[in-house]
């Protein structure tokens, strides 16, 4: 099995799990952030509305790895404070594709019928008795795709988290390859074999999730 | 905490990084929107041995990240290949093929959208293969994906301070030369961001009206 490397596998897999930790602890933030703005972005008061709205062009419109700099290295000083690189990196992953987020999930609500909200204020419903029962789980369905590309964005893009030294797949990667400059391609091939299971993982999870809000549905 | 001092100082230099940042998004655009289409083709074909490879090859570049593909054009293409390209080089190209996967999905849609009649007038007109794509279904189908491409180039431009990892330097490498010489890294930073914001959410808003023109021209036609 020499041609396979795979002896390289071990440290590879070390790096590999902070990779999927900090993946995992993204999405979940990310996703919070995208209902949260998605919702804001809707709501009809301007105080909130519009800091949401600024929120979501902000990280819309610059680089996720400007804002990972940015809150590594400039955030502390500005704020005085001490910032590990795993708060940084889950911070800047989990803002950036919470913006991209909260678009999807303003979509997929304004994409329920309108007779929903009418019947559910029929039905004396109080405003968040519309949104939990009415039309949030009717929205969620819609926003699963749009959730299942992001998701496999922000794995690509945790990946950027190695320039700013998080031990994560990509910077074990590196080092290893510091070791053993000889096997630079299969060192490569299995970080970006470990990648794509993981996106094939992810997309499974979302797959799993759609099934599942469908069931009852034609 | 922010001096405006050190901030004159610092700008003219990130100013001049734009061309460079904005050079290798256009130019892999260029290779995106050339390899796009090939592809979406290849993974219409109906011969199996032609799409089944293309669509595998494009989903694992999908689904695997920027940074790793330019790692493995900058140390593994010389070593294993003898392939030597230049660090600006090797962004563009990585770029081009990473975003060319998403381009096609672009093409694909808009091909997709073609009315069947389209199909079946060029059969009997007697159109062959290379006549109907190119007098039919390609006039048709690209035009309405303008705004889509549009977003990709803004998008492969925030891209671009990832290739700052393959040491081109572009304005977040700037930025961090320029830090790293003072210790100074709110203003380097706040004002790359400021930049990108600057260049990228006016460009979206002019994708967003070129979008709402097609649409009203595309309500006309639909309407005649």
């Amino acid at each position: 099995m020499d041609g396979l490397h795979l002896e390289l596998l071990p440290p590879l897999l070390k790096g590999f799990k902070t990779t999927l930790m900090l993946t995992a602890l993204s999405i979940v933030a990310a996703l919070a952030f995208a209902m949260l703005a998605g919702l804001a972005r809707m709501s009809r008061r301007v105080w909130l509305r519009w800091p949401a709205a600024a929120y979501v062009e902000v990280f819309r419109g610059t680089s996720l790895l400007v804002q990972l700099f940015w809150i590594y290295f400039a955030l502390p000083m500005l704020l005085d404070i001490q910032l590990s690189a795993m708060t940084a990196a889950v911070l800047a992953l989990s803002l950036n594709y919470g913006a991209y987020g909260s678009e999807v999930v303003r979509s997929s609500i304004s994409a329920v019928p309108k007779g929903q909200t009418e019947a559910a204020i029929a039905l004396n419903m109080t405003p968040s008795q519309r949104l939990r029962l009415i039309i949030l789980p009717q929205a969620w369905r819609m926003m699963l795709p749009g959730f299942g590309n992001l998701q496999i964005e922000l794995l690509k893009g945790t990946s950027l988290v190695y320039l700013i030294t998080l031990a994560d797949v990509t910077y074990q990667a590196m080092m290893l390859r510091t070791y053993d400059l000889s096997s630079t391609a299969a060192i490569f091939v299995w970080l970006l074999v470990l990648y794509f299971a993981a996106a094939c993982a992810l997309t499974l999870l979302v797959r799993l999730a759609e099934r599942r809000a469908a069931a009852g549905r034609s | 905490m922010w001096k405006w001092e050190y901030v004159e100082k610092i700008l003219p230099k990130l100013l001049e990084a734009i061309p460079v940042a904005a050079g290798a998004a256009l130019a892999g655009f260029a290779l995106a929107v050339l390899l796009g289409l090939p592809i979406a083709l290849a993974r219409r074909s109906r011969n199996r041995w032609l799409s089944a490879p293309v669509a595998a090859a494009a989903e694992f570049v999908r689904s695997t990240p920027l940074l790793v593909q330019l790692f493995v054009l900058v140390f593994v293409l010389p070593q294993s290949f003898g392939i030597r390209l230049s660090p600006f080089w090797a962004g563009v190209l990585g770029l081009g093929i990473h975003y060319s996967t998403y381009l096609s999905e672009v093409y694909r849609s808009g091909i997709e959208a073609v009315p069947k009649g389209q199909w079946e007038a060029a059969i009997a007109l007697n159109f062959g293969k290379w006549r109907t794509w190119s007098r039919i279904v390609l006039p048709q189908s690209v035009p309405p994906t303008l705004p889509v491409m549009g977003n990709y180039l803004i998008t492969m431009f925030k891209e671009t301070p990832t290739l700052s990892a393959i040491t081109v330097v572009e304005l977040l490498m700037t930025a961090k030369i320029a830090g790293s010489a003072s210790f100074r890294y709110v203003e380097a930073f706040t004002l790359v961001g400021l930049i990108f914001l600057l260049l990228s959410y006016p460009s979206a808003l002019l994708v967003r009206m070129l979008e709402k023109r097609l649409q009203r021209r595309e309500g006309r036609i639909g309407s005649r």
